[in-house]
């Protein structure tokens, strides 16, 4: 199979407002909501995501990143360099919205939840990602945000490029070995 | 991932092995800082703390940096088992191991002792200190504080001061900051200094005042008055006079420095009370970053795969 775009810029772009027109929607002013990005690379949608939500509410949400490194289950299969967390700000009795890139498995999602009940026991969380690779999941976890949901096998690979603006240029599926 | 397979001393590191274990200390700082200060990493590991010589900071330090690994840990002290029955290391370790015990960490009277044990049985090994040898995860610890401290550990002055000779603190240290791009005096009466020291690439100053003009850094060390088989110096009060450190040496250098001390003190000696309680010292600041130290080398190990 020869590499495919899913999202370019432009697409990226409206698929970015419609998900944050999507979060107004739920949590009106982010009065009682946190935004969490994870680390690594979800942190980079995140950012995209609070600078859009920040200029459409007039006032910035609360917003955290997440390393989930210590609780993931997979870190003696292959070695992980660990990330920084910045969650300066308890959850407790707060709305969390989780923000990652691609969900693949949900064991990276499995971990997060795990992370998050040391910052307090939050009213619900909810789960933002910008590619759902669906028919993949090794645990009962879906997103509430969808940018775009993508069937692809095991042996694609679903990769984002962002350029150093920080913004995302484009999102490609293409075989592991390419 | 570690270029090793055990932590037996900083000798054997590689400059990167270093700043991953000081990276990922940085990351569980911040996990102790939590309400919740535990994560389930080291959930399946069994360790053994195997103390054969006495030890406060340490032992409690490795404790909590596994408790909080959430690692099943079981404390073993040699004076109260079987080696006073004439028992050997490795029939000990040997024996311990059979119970299905994964790490070892260990300190022991005798130089190369780990060094010893990780080429004799079949579990992963880390060295809490080896006689007047190596104790890397103290050297390891330092190196994160001053980093934490100044923000880097190139070209930073580090003096080392007292019972050099004795100390595997001292050693490992000199070891970790060359590595890691900082200058190193050491400083001390000529009978505490080990003949040679300048070919691992130090200095070696007799003069107190000398050495602190010099330094960023002032590592002071404890007089080890059990390890001491003969006089190396007249009294402690001469020697507190020449080589402690106290307001008026501190004040008469007109600049700011770093004190720091391994511990146990003996107050009075080689640092009076009121710099080792003062706002220079970061003596307590090292025993909390000790923990995340553990915690880094601990996680790292265990989770390398063989």
């Amino acid at each position: 199979m020869s590499p495919r775009v899913i999202l370019d810029t432009n697409q990226f772009q409206r698929t970015l407002k419609r998900l944050c027109f999507q979060l107004i929607e739920n949590h009106s002013a982010f009065e009682n909501t946190v935004l969490v990005g994870l680390q690594p690379r979800g942190t980079l949608l995140s950012r995209c995501i609070h600078q859009e939500l920040t200029q459409l509410l007039g006032n910035s949400p609360v917003y955290g990143e997440l390393d989930t490194t210590f609780f993931r289950d997979d870190f003696r299969i292959k070695p992980l360099i660990p990330s920084s967390t910045s969650m300066n700000f308890d959850i407790e009795g707060k709305k969390v919205v989780l923000v990652d890139d691609v969900l693949f498995t949900g064991r990276s999602i499995r971990a997060a939840l795990d992370a998050l009940q040391h910052f307090g026991r939050p009213a619900n969380v909810e789960l933002l990602v910008l590619i759902d690779r669906r028919l993949s999941r090794h645990v009962p976890i879906q997103p509430d945000y969808t940018g775009v949901s993508v069937d692809a096998i095991f042996s694609e690979k679903v990769a984002l490029h962002w350029n150093e603006q920080a913004t995302l240029a484009e999102v490609i599926l293409k075989n592991k070995e390419s | 991932m570690l270029s090793v397979r055990h932590l037996l001393g900083i000798k054997d590191l590689l400059k990167e092995d270093i700043e991953l274990i000081l990276h990922t200390a940085d990351n569980f700082l911040d996990v102790i800082n939590r309400p919740i200060k535990k994560v389930p990493s080291l959930r399946d590991i069994t360790i053994v703390n195997l103390f054969f010589e006495n030890s406060t900071r340490t032992r409690l330090s490795f404790e909590l940096a596994e408790k909080r690994l959430s690692a099943d840990v079981i404390n073993f002290s040699a004076t109260s088992s079987s080696v006073s029955k004439g028992e050997t290391l490795i029939d000990t370790v040997n024996n311990i191991l059979a119970m299905k015990v994964d790490m070892v960490v260990m300190r022991h009277p005798k130089p190369g002792a780990a060094h010893f044990l990780s080429q004799h049985v079949n579990a992963k090994i880390i060295n809490a200190g080896d006689g007047a040898h190596e104790h890397p995860t103290q050297a390891l610890l330092d190196a994160f504080s001053i980093r934490r401290k100044l923000g880097t550990l190139e070209g930073v002055k580090v003096a080392i001061v007292g019972d050099i000779l004795h100390s595997r603190v001292a050693l490992s240290n000199i070891f970790c900051l060359k590595k890691m791009g900082a200058e190193v005096i050491v400083c001390g009466p000529p009978t505490l200094i080990p003949r040679n020291i300048e070919s691992i690439g130090v200095r070696v100053e007799h003069d107190l005042k000398k050495a602190l003009m010099w330094c960023d850094v002032a590592n002071m060390l404890r007089i080890q008055m059990e390890r001491q088989d003969i006089n190396y110096f007249p009294s402690i009060r001469e020697y507190s006079m020449q080589y402690g450190l106290n307001k008026e040496v501190l004040n008469s250098l007109n600049k700011e420095i770093l004190i720091m001390h391994p511990g146990p003190i003996n107050r009075g000696v080689e640092i009076s009370s009121e710099l080792a309680d003062g706002n220079h010292s970061i003596i307590l600041q090292q025993v909390e970053n000790g923990v995340a130290v553990r915690m880094a080398a601990l996680y790292l190990l265990a989770n390398r795969p063989d």
